[in-house]
């Protein structure tokens, strides 16, 4: 080590110093991937909480509103769409939790990387793990429930551009109660104005769908706010983690 | 050995004593109206290590906190290699070395390392096992961080600075939970980052005795407020 230049830790007046390589923000954001997907791995008993949940609801609705299929169907996919919603709520609050009493989120502010960037890859990786499986059980829940087949892809596709959204929004919403201690129902009671437009507007293209009327036109709104959130949110949660650190 | 002196003064530039690593003048900084430390002036040459002292809550963690980036200095200037603190000036230079280990408890060793150096960039010529086996666990490079002791947490994060590029080490208590060997080595580590060029600051309450006879010390008083700057003495 001693004969190679490069290697020692870094000579003066090099602003970014050469005997490392520089960290680069997408290997960062890799790392952070690997980190929460291995997490989640370990803990993976605590993923299908939600997925349960969700089941067990879907379940409950036929012995509750009686076997009538035609009932069933007309409701179905709006009933599909708020168990998500609510099956997603526990998890959000602890998106970041555990890394501000860790001192992940020290790390995270410290580093020489964009703030924002890591905010948007764990909301990715949230969302990965703890909202995908739900949308992959639809086709299921849809069958218990009726749904008509041909509303089945609409109701998929809205809740793609709809489930990140909300992802999003709690993102910025759970790092603001990060600091305070059972933040659970403040971040619920936050979260669900913000989550009501996304819900009419999902629930609007899949009544279109079950109609027979062209439903593009909501799903378009739907994937408008969730390309405007993706720039945005990040840059608000990333200030809202900020505070949190400082607190 | 991998780690011994690898500063080698003819490839330093001349301009290399101009700047010290690391200035701060007139710094302070207050807590809602109330201040917690300062006003200080002080500044750290390369190889040198500073020790600030001082009793619970006499605002050593919080003047490590704001050199570090994390809190914004109320007066006063921070510069790194002569340069204003920033994000960017702080790049590869500050490393922070705090109570809080970053790392998750479900994680091993390895995999919260990987993630760090994923984050900070990798010192050349490190790897996580060769910095593991220099702080005397490499036992345990694939144990779940919470089977691990306190004072084997520590040494992985004793390993973390090793491993992740920073010529100005903040360490905010270094020595608590470990064994007298983990105090030799934290020493060691020290000297060693010192020999290479580096700097540290070490805070301390003072129940342990640093090995380095001729350490400079910053004294921090909780009662300081009346008292004028000019704390550091030699």
């Amino acid at each position: 080590m001693a004969t190679n230049p490069s290697s020692a830790i870094e000579r003066p007046r090099t602003r970014r110093a050469e005997g490392f390589r520089t960290p680069n923000a997408w290997r960062a954001c890799l790392a952070l991937l690997r980190r929460d997907f291995t997490l989640a791995w370990r803990r993976r008993g605590e993923l299908f909480l939600p997925l349960l949940y969700a089941v067990i609801v879907t379940a409950l609705f036929p012995f509750a509103l009686g076997p009538d299929p035609q009932l069933l169907g007309r409701i179905a996919g709006g009933v599909l769409l708020v168990i998500v919603v609510l099956a997603m709520l526990p998890a959000l609050e602890s998106m970041f939790r555990s890394d501000l009493d860790d001192g992940t989120l020290e790390q995270w502010l410290l580093a020489p990387q964009p703030l924002a960037l890591l905010a948007l890859t764990r909301v990715i990786a949230h969302w990965l793990t703890t909202v995908l499986p739900l949308i992959v059980v639809m086709p299921l829940l849809g069958a218990l429930l009726d749904l008509p087949s041909a509303v089945l892809p609409v109701l998929m596709l809205a809740l793609l551009l709809a489930t990140p959204l909300l992802a999003l929004l709690g993102s910025v919403l759970s790092a603001l109660a990060a600091g305070a201690r059972r933040s659970g129902i403040l971040l619920a009671l936050m979260l669900l104005p913000l989550a009501v437009p996304v819900v009419i507007f999902a629930a609007g293209a899949v009544a279109a769908a079950q109609n027979g009327m062209p439903y593009a036109a909501p799903l378009a709104w739907l994937a408008a706010a969730l390309v405007l959130a993706i720039v945005l949110a990040p840059l608000a949660c990333a200030a809202a983690l900020k505070i949190a650190v400082e607190a | 050995m991998r780690h011994e002196n690898t500063w080698l003064p003819a490839m330093t530039p001349p301009t290399a004593t101009a700047a010290p690593l690391l200035t701060a003048t007139r710094l302070a900084f207050a807590r809602d109206d109330e201040p917690v430390f300062g006003p200080l002036d002080f500044s750290v040459g390369r190889g040198e290590t500073l020790l600030v002292e001082g009793d619970n809550g006499s605002g050593k963690t919080t003047l490590l906190r704001v050199l570090a980036g994390m809190l914004p200095a109320s007066s006063g200037e921070i510069r790194f290699h002569g340069s204003p603190a920033s994000r960017d000036s702080r790049n590869g230079h500050a490393l922070l070395l705090s109570h809080r280990s970053g790392m998750h408890e479900a994680l091993s060793p390895r995999e919260n390392l990987a993630f760090l150096a994923g984050l900070y960039g990798q010192r050349d010529g490190m790897t996580i096992e060769s910095v593991m086996a220099r702080v005397g666990i490499a036992a345990w490079l694939d144990e779940p961080l919470r089977t691990l002791s306190a004072g084997q947490k520590k040494r992985v994060g004793l390993a973390r600075l090793l491993l992740v590029p920073g010529d100005i080490w903040l360490l905010d208590e270094p020595y608590a939970n470990l064994d007298r060997h983990g105090i030799d080595l934290v020493n060691a580590l020290i000297a060693e980052h010192c020999a290479r060029g580096g700097a540290a600051l070490v805070t301390s309450h003072g129940a342990v005795r640093f090995a380095d006879p001729n350490a400079r010390h910053i004294r921090l008083d909780a009662q300081e407020k009346a008292e004028p700057s000019a704390n550091e003495r030699e």
